[in-house]
C-alpha cells in the first residue's frame, strides 16, 4: 500500500483521538456530573426534642460534598426511619438541597427508632449512610421553658389570694370609680322613665371566651336592677351555652331583686352564632322596639361599629365594655361610656362589692406593678447587652 | 349539692387544663385535650336548647299576631326549609357540590351576609365623621394623627407624597417630611405602647377571672340560689 494512502486512512482515527483527548466544554462536564448519584451526607445526629410529649425527634447531618449550592447534583435528601438497625426502612420525609436539619413529628412515644439520610439528584439516589440510633422519644413531665410563666402565675395567684384574705379580714381595698359602670344604673333608670326596654348584648363569642363569662356575670347585676325597676330586659345571645347561662343569670337577678314573678323566660333569646345574622337580629330589635339603653358587654369584632352606630341613630344611651383592642375605638366613638380592657373584668367585683372579688382586683394590680418593674429591668439589661432575663422569659 | 358539684367539676377540670400547659406528659396532656374536646358534646346539646328557644319565641309571636310576626314567619320558614333539605333531602354531605344546602348557602346566605358586611363601610364613614370633629386639644391630636396614618397608608397617599416630595425643585431637607415614616412611627410607638398596656391589663383580668372561677369565688354564673 502506498504510504500516502495509508496516512489518509489513518486521518479519521487521529482526529477522533484529538477530539477525545481535548478538554471537554463546561456544559458537558455539568451534564456528566448531574448524571451521577450524589455523594452521601454524613454525620447524622439525632436528639429527642425536649419539653414535649415524646412525639418529636430532631435530626441534623452534614451536607453531601456535592451539595455546593449550585443546581445539579443534589436535589434534596430523603430521611428514612426503621425500628431495627437492619430495616425495613420507610421514608419519613424529604427536604430540599442545602437543608441540614429536620424534626420528625411523627414519632411514637417510647418507641425505638433508627434513622438514616440519603441524598438524591438527577443522577439517582445515593446509598444511605450509616444508621443513627437508637432514638427514643420520651415524654417530659415539666416544660422547663415555661418556668417563667409558672413563676408569674404563682406570684399572681399568691397576690390575689393574699389580698382576698386581707379584704375578708376587713381591710377592703379602695376601688376607683368606674364611670361606665355607674352609668349602667342611670341608663336603666332612663329606660324605666321612658317605659322602654333595656338591650343587653353579651358579645358574639362562645363561653370559652372569658369576656363572655364576664359579660354574663355583669348581666346578673343588670337583671337585678331591671327587675327592681320593673323594666323589660332583652338579651339576644349568639351561642347556645351562653344562652342557657344568660337565662339563668336573668332569672337569678329577678330572684335576688325579690321579683321572681317578673321574670320573662323570653327576655333571653337565642339568635345565631353567625356574625351578621346576629347583627341583623339586634339592629332589628333596636329599630323596632327602640330600647332606651344599649349595653354591649363582652367580646366583639367587626359588628361592634354596626351595632353601636345603629344604636346611636336611635338615640339610646349606650355603654360598651370589651377587651378587644381593635374594637375599642369604634365603641369610644359611638357609645356614651366605654369600659376599656381590664375594666370589664373588674366590673363584677365593682358591682357586687364582695370583699373577696374586690381583693382579687388589688392582687391583679400588684402583679401589674411587678410586670412594669420586670419590663424596665429587661430594657436596662438588654441595653447593657445582658440577655439573661430575655432568654429566661422566652417560652417554647 | 346543686352548686357544689358544678363548682367541684369546674375546679378539677380547670386545674387539669391549666396543668396541661406546663406538663407535656401524656398522663396530663391527653386528659386535658380530651376534656377540651368534650365541650363539643355539651355545645351540641346546647344547640338543641337554642333551637327550641328560637321556635318557641317566634312561634308564639306568630300565633299572637305580634306586630313583627311576618319576620318571625320568614325566620321559621327559612330554618325549616334548610333543616329539611339538610337532614332529609340531600343525600350527599352538607355543602357538597350539587346539594340544595349548598345552593341555599351560595344564593341566600352569602349574598345576605355580604350585604350586611357592606354596610360597615357606611358606618365607618359616619363614625369617622363624629370622631374627627375637633372640639378639644385631645380631639385635635386624634384627628391629626388619624389623618397622617390614613394618608400614609393608602396608595393614593403614596401617589400624592411622591408627586409633592419627589419634585426636583424641592430642597433636600424637605424630602424628609414625607408622611410615610411619620405614620409608621405613630403605629410602631404610641399606638403599640397604648395597645400593649391595654392587652397586659386585659390579660391580668382574664387570669383573675379564671382564678376566681376555678376557686369557686366567682360562682354567679351557676345561678342565684341553691
Amino acid at each position: 500500500m502506498p504510504l500516502a494512502a495509508s496516512v489518509r486512512r489513518l486521518v479519521p482515527f487521529a482526529l477522533l483521538l484529538v477530539v477525545l483527548a481535548s478538554p471537554a466544554p463546561a456544559a458537558a462536564v455539568a451534564s456528566a456530573d448531574s448524571l451521577r448519584a450524589p455523594a452521601p451526607p454524613t454525620g447524622l445526629l439525632y436528639a429527642d426534642v425536649p419539653n414535649d410529649a415524646g412525639h418529636a425527634m430532631s435530626l441534623t447531618w452534614t451536607l453531601s460534598p456535592d451539595d455546593t449550592g449550585r443546581a445539579g447534583v443534589v436535589s434534596g435528601y430523603f430521611l428514612e426511619r426503621a425500628t431495627t438497625p437492619g430495616g425495613p426502612w420507610a421514608i419519613v420525609d424529604s427536604v430540599e438541597s442545602g437543608t441540614r436539619a429536620f424534626t420528625d413529628l411523627t414519632v411514637q412515644r417510647e418507641v425505638t427508632y433508627f434513622y438514616r439520610v440519603a441524598a438524591f439528584g438527577p443522577g439517582g439516589t445515593t446509598r444511605a449512610g450509616a444508621a443513627a440510633g437508637p432514638a427514643i422519644g420520651r415524654a417530659t413531665w415539666f416544660n422547663v421553658s415555661r418556668v417563667s410563666v409558672l413563676v408569674f402565675l404563682l406570684a399572681f395567684f399568691l397576690l390575689v389570694l393574699y389580698y382576698m384574705y386581707m379584704a375578708q379580714t376587713g381591710r377592703k381595698p379602695f376601688v376607683r370609680r368606674l364611670a361606665g359602670i355607674d352609668a349602667i344604673e342611670e341608663a336603666i333608670g332612663r329606660a324605666t322613665e321612658m317605659g322602654r326596654p333595656v338591650l343587653y348584648v353579651p358579645g358574639i363569642q362562645d363561653i370559652d371566651e372569658i369576656q363572655t363569662v364576664a359579660g354574663l356575670v355583669i348581666l346578673e347585676s343588670v337583671a337585678k336592677m331591671t327587675a327592681r325597676y320593673d323594666t323589660p330586659l332583652r338579651v339576644p345571645v349568639s351561642y347556645p351555652i351562653p344562652f342557657t347561662i344568660a337565662q339563668e343569670m336573668v332569672r337569678s337577678g329577678h330572684v335576688d331583686a325579690g321579683r321572681p314573678d317578673a321574670y320573662d323566660p323570653e327576655s333571653v333569646q337565642f339568635v345565631s352564632p353567625e356574625q351578621f345574622a346576629y347583627v341583623a337580629a339586634i339592629t332589628g330589635i333596636m329599630l323596632r322596639e327602640r330600647p332606651a339603653a344599649h349595653l354591649f358587654v363582652g367580646s366583639f369584632y367587626g359588628e361592634s361599629l354596626m351595632l353601636s352606630e345603629t344604636g346611636y341613630a336611635t338615640g339610646a344611651i349606650q355603654i360598651a365594655a370589651t377587651a378587644n383592642v381593635h374594637q375599642l375605638p369604634f365603641f369610644v366613638v359611638a357609645c356614651d361610656h366605654t369600659l376599656i380592657g381590664e375594666e370589664i373584668f373588674a366590673a363584677s367585683a365593682y358591682l357586687s362589692g364582695e370583699a373577696r372579688l374586690v381583693g382579687g382586683l388589688k392582687g391583679a394590680d400588684m402583679l401589674k406593678l411587678v410586670i412594669v418593674a420586670v419590663v424596665i429591668a429587661g430594657c436596662l439589661l438588654e441595653t447593657f447587652g445582658i440577655h439573661t432575663l430575655t432568654v429566661w422569659m422566652q417560652t417554647q | 349539692m346543686k352548686r357544689e358539684i358544678p363548682l367541684f367539676l369546674t375546679a378539677v377540670i380547670g386545674a387539669i387544663v391549666l396543668a396541661g400547659f406546663f406538663v407535656p406528659h401524656p398522663y396530663v396532656s391527653v386528659p386535658a385535650d380530651y376534656l377540651q374536646r368534650c365541650a363539643v358534646i355539651v355545645v351540641a346539646f346546647g344547640y338543641a336548647l337554642g333551637g327550641a328557644n328560637l321556635v318557641q319565641v317566634n312561634l308564639e309571636g306568630i300565633l299572637r299576631r305580634h306586630p313583627d310576626w311576618p319576620y318571625k314567619l320568614v325566620l321559621l320558614a327559612g330554618m325549616g326549609v334548610t333543616l329539611v333539605f339538610g337532614l332529609f333531602v340531600d343525600r350527599a354531605k352538607f355543602q357538597d357540590p350539587g346539594t340544595v344546602s349548598l345552593w341555599i348557602y351560595d344564593h341566600v346566605y352569602v349574598p345576605m351576609n355580604s350585604t350586611m358586611f357592606a354596610l360597615l363601610a357606611l358606618f365607618i364613614a359616619s363614625a369617622a365623621f363624629r370622631a374627627f370633629r375637633v372640639r378639644s386639644a385631645e380631639a385635635a391630636l386624634l384627628a391629626v394623627s388619624a389623618l397622617v396614618v390614613m394618608i400614609g397608608r393608602v396608595p393614593l397617599g403614596d401617589a400624592v407624597m411622591a408627586g409633592v416630595f419627589d419634585h426636583p425643585g424641592l430642597p433636600e431637607w424637605m424630602r424628609h417630611l414625607r408622611l410615610e415614616p411619620l405614620q409608621q412611627w405613630i403605629m410602631d410607638w404610641p399606638q403599640n405602647a397604648a395597645k400593649r398596656a391595654i392587652l397586659i391589663g386585659a390579660a391580668m383580668g382574664v387570669m383573675a377571672t379564671g382564678l376566681r372561677v376555678i376557686l369557686g369565688i366567682e360562682r354567679s354564673y351557676l345561678g342565684g340560689s341553691d
